[in-house]
């Protein structure tokens, strides 16, 4: 990672802002639904709990507790983002076809759902 | 943005305009900040005039649409870079061998069309990935294995042009394919196989049609654009065990492969196994290296080392598939003709039974048991990816000494120390032969990165100069690797472009790759 790149990070990782859902309960509900399946498909086998998942290791080498993104509770939306369309370490950036600009506000959704209000 | 080489900006504007009116706005990426997510995330010319970075993107949805943009590409000169899920690290991502090339991102065209598990084949689209294959078999309870490569995220059609292996008995993935469809450079689609049989009930079922079998043509090639690939499957098997032998002197190594070999070619063992040395593994965390390098012990210091420590000289993994009694006998023979060599060793390893539920917290060897992971980039954790050597050499073991020798020599003649990433000794991904996989590390450090390519280069060419060749390479190497390839003044790399002058005049389908260069570009070549 360049110095940039890191102190972008660095910035973003300090500054955890608040996550609050403005719109109807109904539709938070169905994002975040959206946000777990798209977390499951492109996330999950990088990230998630259990053994062989390389970016859990990582972000556990690098001391960070909990290491499982979906425990986590000071994500941002803006940390996340910059990580998925610009890549950190070995994680590659994800393309739109990918992972859409809609299907990411829903994982921020959804991995921001347990911080604190 | 860079823009094609030889297209003016309004040509290019104009053509993208065209795009959208095929694909929807959408769907062209232009911006940088789009464009941006097209460039290799290992690229090995990060930050670098050289790096290969695109001028934009255009996702079709469907063959006609295809037709469309290779219409536009043909009447503005638009060179068009296909890639399937762009998951092709290592060996370029997403990137283009040529800058400025317009990425054809297939990704959207993600469907699968049929699984037959009653003749074990898949017909599918460039975007589907592994994982989504296998959760299509695994939620239709379909009896059928597919076969990953150690990352699961890329697609059945690229890992199978791009000749990539797997670990099953179907771990060959080009030799697994049966039947394509593909739009030529003329908007014209053709069905390869029995496929060019309007009515043919047997597309993914026998390979080679009537009359020429051209399918190799549309591997590692820019001749055309894959929008359909039968693949074939393998039978969920009843049960898979492993076991590890073991041999304890260096020339041991000498009969081992040769009985590897013949069980191999019996169809004993099957599937991709890894060569192993417990004792140079040794030697290398001791601050020494795999490789052989000049000044370094003797082998019969090494042996004595590996006296001391209790630790073989060579060892492998062997695998099976099939049915409990099959696989018993399969290991009991194998460890039969092993045990020819003295002091040859067994250890019998893992024994599954199907159906198995096999969770996240179950270490099991997931890929071995067609089951998509990513579990193997925990190899490369603390860097910035990777980028693979990967010649073939002989399945003989003097070649594996070789190798040794003469790599450990090219490094200290480049006062490089080796940083190979992954494996230092062969693997048989491949029928008849040994493919070494070494990973050189990649920064976001221009300085490093000079240093990792220099060592790639030379090893090309002490590679070729020994006999041996890469399978496969990197977008920024293509030439480099096509270089070596050069039989008779390289008659075969002159076949490929007067095919690609011939079915692809304008030049405009990955300019570039493996080193084919249309008439246009030729003067492109490094």
């Amino acid at each position: 990672m360049n110095m940039k790149k890191a102190a972008v990070l660095l910035i973003l990782m300090l500054t955890a802002a608040t996550f609050a859902w403005a719109g109807p309960p109904q539709e938070k509900d169905s994002q975040l639904e959206r946000g777990h399946k798209v977390y499951d498909k492109w996330c999950f086998p990088c990230h998630g709990t259990g053994v062989g998942k390389p970016g859990t290791d990582a972000l556990k080498a690098r001391g960070q507790n909990p290491a499982v993104l979906e425990e986590r509770t000071d994500l941002t939306a803006a940390l996340i983002n910059t990580v998925v369309r610009h890549g950190v370490g070995f994680m590659p950036v994800f393309r739109k076809t990918e992972i859409s600009d809609a299907e990411l506000d829903a994982i921020d959704a959804y991995l921001m759902r347990n911080n604190k209000k | 943005m860079k823009l094609p080489p030889g297209v003016s900006a309004s040509d290019f504007a104009a053509a993208l305009e065209k795009f959208a009116a095929v694909v929807g706005k959408e769907w062209v990426f232009s911006s940088q900040d789009d464009v941006d997510l097209y460039r290799d995330s290992y690229s090995p010319l990060w930050h670098e005039e050289d790096e290969r970075v695109p001028s934009a993107a255009v996702a079709p949805d469907g063959v006609e649409q295809i037709q469309a943009i290779v219409k536009i590409a043909n009447t503005y000169k638009i060179p068009l870079w296909t890639i399937s899920t762009g998951k092709n690290l290592a060996y370029g991502g997403s990137s283009p061998a040529l800058s400025g090339s317009v990425i054809l991102d297939l990704k959207r065209m993600n469907r699968i069309l049929e699984v037959n598990d009653k003749n074990h084949y898949a017909l599918v689209e460039p975007g589907v990935s592994y994982f989504d294959l296998y959760h299509y078999i695994q939620d239709h309870k379909l009896n059928v294995w597919i076969d990953p490569p150690d990352p699961g995220w890329g697609s059945p059609m690229g890992n199978s042009l791009e000749r990539g292996g797997g670990r099953t008995p179907m771990r060959d993935h080009f030799a697994s394919v049966c039947g394509m469809e593909i739009v030529l450079a003329n908007g014209e689609v053709i069905r390869t196989g029995m496929g060019a049989l309007p009515e043919s009930k047997t597309w993914q079922q026998y390979k080679y049609g009537f009359g020429p079998y051209v399918d190799g043509m549309f591997s590692q090639s820019n001749f055309g654009i894959v929008t359909k690939i039968g693949i074939w499957l393998m039978p969920s098997p009843e049960a898979y065990r492993d076991g590890v032998v073991s041999v304890p002197k260096h020339d041991d190594l000498i009969p081992f492969v040769d009985t590897l070999s013949f069980l191999i070619d019996s169809s004993v063992v099957r599937g991709t196994m890894l060569l192993d040395s417990p004792l140079l593994s040794y030697r290398a965390s001791q601050g020494g290296s795999v490789l052989d390098m000049p000044g370094g012990p003797t082998v019969a210091e090494t042996e004595k080392l590996g006296q001391e420590k209790g630790l073989p000289y060579w060892s492998m993994e062997l695998h099976f598939w099939g049915p409990p009694n099959v696989i018993d006998a399969q290991w009991e023979y194998a460890k039969e003709k092993f045990s020819a060599i003295p002091g040859a060793t067994f250890k019998d390893g893992r024994y599954y039974h199907f159906p198995m539920e096999v969770k996240d917290t179950d270490a099991v060897p997931w890929v071995a048991l067609g089951i998509p992971s990513l579990s193997v980039f925990g190899l490369i954790a603390g860097g910035n990816g990777h980028m693979d050597f990967s010649p073939i050499i002989p399945m003989q073991a003097e070649a594996v000494f070789e190798v040794l020798s003469a790599f450990g020599k090219a490094y200290a003649d480049l006062g490089i120390e080796p940083k190979n990433q992954f494996f230092s000794l062969p693997w048989c991904f491949f029928p008849h032969s040994f493919v070494l996989l070494f990973g050189f590390p990649i920064a976001h450090d221009v300085e490093k990165n000079r240093e990792s390519r220099r060592a790639f280069q030379r090893l090309v060419e002490v590679a070729a100069e020994h006999g041996w060749g890469e399978y496969r390479t990197h977008v920024a190497f293509m030439d480099a690797v096509s270089n070596v390839y050069s039989f008779n003044n390289h008659a075969l790399r002159r076949l490929h472009e007067r095919v690609k002058d011939a079915i692809d005049p304008n030049g405009i389908l990955s300019p570039g790759k493996s080193g084919i260069w249309p008439k246009r570009l030729r003067q492109q070549r490094a």
